[in-house]
């Protein structure tokens, strides 16, 4: 669109403050725990490990946040696309082994491309049918909402144990992904890496897709007001459908990096995950892709610190950080929808 | 608000006056009740006096959640932390201390202390919130919960969970008679039984006089309406708080009914997902809103559960050759039935077993 | 002036529930084609719940609504939206989070906007063009009902639903926004607006309707009810002469 306005007076525009402290966070706890850590090759290690943890959390808590924020609705459910995008991966893995041991980048790559593919699409399409069959129906009230999509978690679960078993699996990294790179003394895992260039990639995506398209206007605008913007011409359920088919993808996309970043898992890693992902979620405030995105940092960063320190306490200290961030900013780091 | 039918007035009293309002109803409730009072003497046997102990333990269980997502209309996903708690309490005192009455009461006591506070510190904190967040923080504080059980072995016996002794009328080998009553020996599992009986008669009346009373309709009132409930000068916050600990409360209790019946506890005993899903699903087939419906709920459950299974290894052996047909209907899927059920009842059955007979009843 | 152009929009017996409230009692109400009819009436009359109910934000229970001939009672905001149905509710609903170009951007639906309609919306609203950029929610209160109109004006409409837009603004603003409306009634748009403001009111209303206990109880041409100060006192409870 061209625009036919000649440049604003840009002295008039009131200046909007950055909001930099959430950013900071992440920041601020890394070098918090360098002293509790001690050995800086170490701490570089679980730096790494932390952000790369962060990443994939926030890939799969993406999707949740936006349905969260755009349409009212709290998806129980969410940790089902997660398991199915790690089962899924695995199932694509499994019989393309050769390719997956061959010492070629390529095909290494290709097999990897291929499970994240399925992955994503399998989670799609079953998110669709989940909203079809459960959000859709009690659509409005928040208790059968909870209810229902709670059936579909355990629903989904069983039938992954009554197809792949209840044992736990193994999953195998691609040859070319496995091992580190030395730093020094520090290890760093390639796969790490890899998984912080994809989950940098989804942000951007993500960002882009809200700021710069229409689509994304019109997800920002139904944040903020749904009903305004139905008033306006636009059909928000089809909307929805479609973020909530992009967030199941998004699990699912990350629900295959999960799997391989754990490497053993049961069919309960969706249940499991869940719990973490809501916490990210409500530190990071509804709505807001950029809080979504330091509360997972954040969440990965403090679990592989405390996991390091004090393995006990590793969970709580998530939930303690929760609670500490609520405290400061009850509505969680970033305030985007006006309930 | 509840119609004071014409009655007996004793019972009508000692329900506080919420009268089963259907005469189908008080026909089956009058048959669990009399089912379970003989159960001992009726089906000998060590399964299906412990299917028995069950059904008290749930119905307890499931009324006190009822009195939180029916009557206060909040998801909570904490109920099987606070059952654990109880079971625990009664299985630390009873392993660090002798085993007996004073182990029983320390540990009914500390349980139910630590219940009381974390319900507070729960509802107080995350009632401010929506809803949905209450049940997520629910969701963590109870997954929490159960990794830190499982990860304090010395105390809790770990992943294996830990036995211990009741005192000793409660024991197997005690002999209340020398002879056998009605074809029975009357021990101490038959004596634990009637314990538990009585002490849950006792606590569902207390819940149903909670439910009925001025403080349950102002719960009732915040479920249907909290900003005109919050607006007439009710603290909402307040009201769900103090809903929370009761239901804790009596979630604990039923936990320490738990640990007396079974002698063992252990992380998948009381706090696994799987048993937060079974009172979830009680409490919405049963019929939210009604108490009552946990005493349907839980028979039906229980009786399926222990039986039903049974047939699902026949059907399951029978269509060996048929692969799919065998895979899903094997013992081992009943939580995708569960689950299936949970959902379709939710949708298609919302007001449940008593919800239904009452309607009935009403002629709608 | 007189009442010209066949009827636009005919609500007939509408009935409104919101949960256990009865808020419309049978609204029978018609908005004839290429004039302003206003809707006047006490606060809690129910003109704001009539307009919500013809965005179809609220299902009406009983009755019917027609729009240039079609039944519309049944269809779904969006639908009516498109029927050429532009709304400016009483709480403005701007979109704090996005710039003020992307508000206009958003609600022109056919995806761009025309440079001949932004003139005019420039030259009626400065504001707008001087914080083009600007995030709405950095609006003053007054900009902000400029950006809710100018969003409903956009894109050509058939019936402009405006919900008081003069609340809370300063009277040089008000004098300027008749002169607003006045050009709009000049480019043949339909206005059906809920005012208090009984200046406003009276320069562009050509038919009133009053409202009061969800029924309409007064229904004419805006230069009756203008010279009948005994009417005014009995429907409004007040005269329109004495609050200019």
């Amino acid at each position: 669109m061209s625009n036919p306005v000649t440049a604003p007076i840009t002295s008039d525009i009131p200046r909007q403050p950055l909001d930099w402290l959430p950013v900071a966070l992440p920041l601020i706890v890394a070098i918090a725990a360098f002293p509790l850590v001690g050995n800086p090759w170490t701490w570089l290690t679980l730096t790494v490990a932390g952000l790369a943890m962060g990443m994939i959390i926030f890939m799969v808590s993406s999707g949740l946040m936006l349905v969260f924020g755009l349409m009212d609705v709290l998806n129980f459910g969410h940790g089902a696309f997660i398991a199915l995008g790690a089962y899924v991966g695995l199932a694509v893995l499994m019989p393309l082994t050769p390719w997956v041991e061959a010492t070629s980048v390529l095909l290494n790559s290709a097999v990897f491309a291929l499970a994240l593919c399925a992955g994503v699409i399998v989670a799609g399409v079953v998110g669709f049918v989940f909203d079809r069959l459960l959000i859709q129906p009690v659509y409005g009230t928040h208790l059968k909402q909870i209810l229902m999509t709670t059936g579909g978690l355990i629903i989904v679960e069983q039938l992954i144990r009554a197809i792949w078993g209840a044992e736990t699996v193994s999953f195998n990294l691609p040859a070319s992904l496995r091992g580190s790179w030395l730093l020094g003394e520090a290890a760093v895992e390639r796969y790490r890496i890899v998984a912080l260039g994809i989950g940098s990639a989804v942000f951007l995506g993500l960002l882009l897709v809200l700021t710069r398209t229409r689509i994304g206007l019109m997800i920002r605008a139904g944040v903020e007001n749904r009903e305004m913007l139905e008033a306006m011409g636009y059909r928000t359920r089809h909307l929805f459908v479609g973020v909530f088919v992009v967030g199941a993808m998004l699990a699912g996309l990350g629900g295959v990096m999960w799997g391989l970043y754990l490497q053993n898992f049961t069919a309960s890693i969706g249940a499991q995950i869940n719990v973490l992902i809501f916490i990210v979620i409500i530190i990071g405030g509804l709505g807001s892709t950029t809080g979504c995105l330091i509360g997972a940092l954040l969440v990965g960063l403090t679990s592989n610190y405390v996991g390091f320190a004090a393995p006990k306490i590793a969970l709580f200290s998530n939930i303690l950080l929760m609670l500490l961030i609520l405290l400061w900013r009850p509505q969680g780091l970033y305030r985007v929808v006006d309930r | 608000m509840t119609a004071h039918a014409p009655g007996p007035s004793f019972i009508c009293r000692l329900l506080s006056g919420d009268l089963p309002r259907s005469r189908i109803l008080t026909v089956i409730l009058i048959a669990i009740v009399v089912g379970l009072v003989v159960a001992p003497f009726l089906v000998p046997g060590a399964r299906s006096l412990n299917t028995s102990a069950k059904i008290l333990i749930f119905i307890a269980l499931v009324a006190s959640y009822d009195l939180l997502l029916g009557y206060t209309g909040i998801v909570s996903f904490a109920h099987t932390m606070f059952f654990g708690i109880g079971a625990y309490g009664i299985a630390i005192a009873s392993t660090r201390m002798e085993p007996g009455w004073t182990a029983l009461a320390v540990g009914t006591l500390c349980a139910i202390l630590l219940s009381v506070v974390l319900a507070t510190i729960i509802g107080l904190f995350s009632l401010r919130v929506r809803a949905v967040f209450f049940a997520m923080i629910t969701l963590a504080v109870a997954t929490a919960f159960s990794t830190l059980m499982s990860q304090l072995s010395e105390w809790t016996g770990g992943e294996d969970g830990i036995t211990f002794k009741m005192p000793q009328i409660f024991q197997p080998a005690y002999r209340l008679f020398e002879e056998p009553v009605l074809g029975i020996v009357i021990n101490g599992r038959i004596l634990s039984y009637y314990a538990i009986l009585v002490a849950v008669v006792a606590l569902f009346l207390l819940m149903l006089r909670i439910a009925n009373s001025p403080f349950g309709r102002v719960l009732q009132a915040i479920r249907e309406n909290p900003f005109r409930t919050e607006a007439i000068g009710y603290r909402t916050v307040l009201y769900r708080t103090i809903a929370s600990v009761i239901s804790a409360v009596f979630a604990t209790l039923a936990g320490v009914l738990m640990a007396i019946w079974l002698r063992y506890n252990g992380p998948d005993t009381t706090l696994s997902l799987e048993i937060m899903v079974d009172i979830l699903l009680i409490t919405v087939i049963g019929g939210m809103g009604t108490l009552y419906g946990a005493i349907v709920g839980a028979v039906l459950f229980m009786v399926a559960q222990t039986y039903l299974q049974d047939v699902m290894v026949l059907v399951s052996k029978a269509s060996e050759h048929i692969p799919l047909v065998a895979t899903l209907a094997h013992p081992d899927r009943w939580l995708l039935w569960l689950g299936l059920l949970f959902v379709l009842s939710i949708y298609y059955f919302p007001q449940g077993v008593v919800g239904s007979l009452r309607d009935r009843a009403r002629g709608t | 002036m007189a009442d010209k152009g066949a009827p636009l929009l005919v609500l007939d017996k509408v009935e409104t529930r919101i949960g256990p409230y009865h808020i419309l009692h049978g609204v029978d109400l018609v908005v004839p084609e290429g004039g302003a009819t206003m809707l006047l009436g006490r606060n809690g009359a129910g003109k704001t719940t009539t307009a919500r109910t013809v965005m179809a934000l609220w299902r009406a229970s009983a009755g019917s609504i027609t729009f240039g001939g079609r039944d519309i009672t049944r269809e779904d905001a969006p639908t009516i939206a498109r029927l050429g149905v532009g709304y400016v509710p009483e709480s403005m609903g701007i979109f704090s989070d996005l710039t003020v170009a992307e508000n206009l951007r958003l609600a022109a639906i056919s995806g761009h906007l025309d440079p001949k309609r932004l003139d005019v919306i420039f030259s009626a609203f400065p504001a707008i063009k001087r914080f083009w950029l600007g995030r709405a929610g950095t609006l003053s209160g007054g900009q902000k009902q400029m950006l809710s109109i100018a969003r409903a004006i956009v894109e050509p409409r058939r019936l402009l639903i405006i919900d008081e837009p003069t609340k809370g603004l300063a009277p040089a603003i008000i004098a300027n926004m008749i002169g607003v409306f006045r050009d709009l009634k000049a480019t043949g748009v339909t206005i059906l607006m809920i005012e208090q403001n009984f200046a406003l009111a009276r320069a562009i209303g050509d038919t009133v309707a009053v409202m009061e206990d969800g029924r309409i109880v007064h229904h004419g041409s805006m230069a009756e009810l203008a010279d009948d100060d005994a009417l005014q006192r009995r429907l409004l409870g007040l005269s329109m002469s004495a609050h200019q």
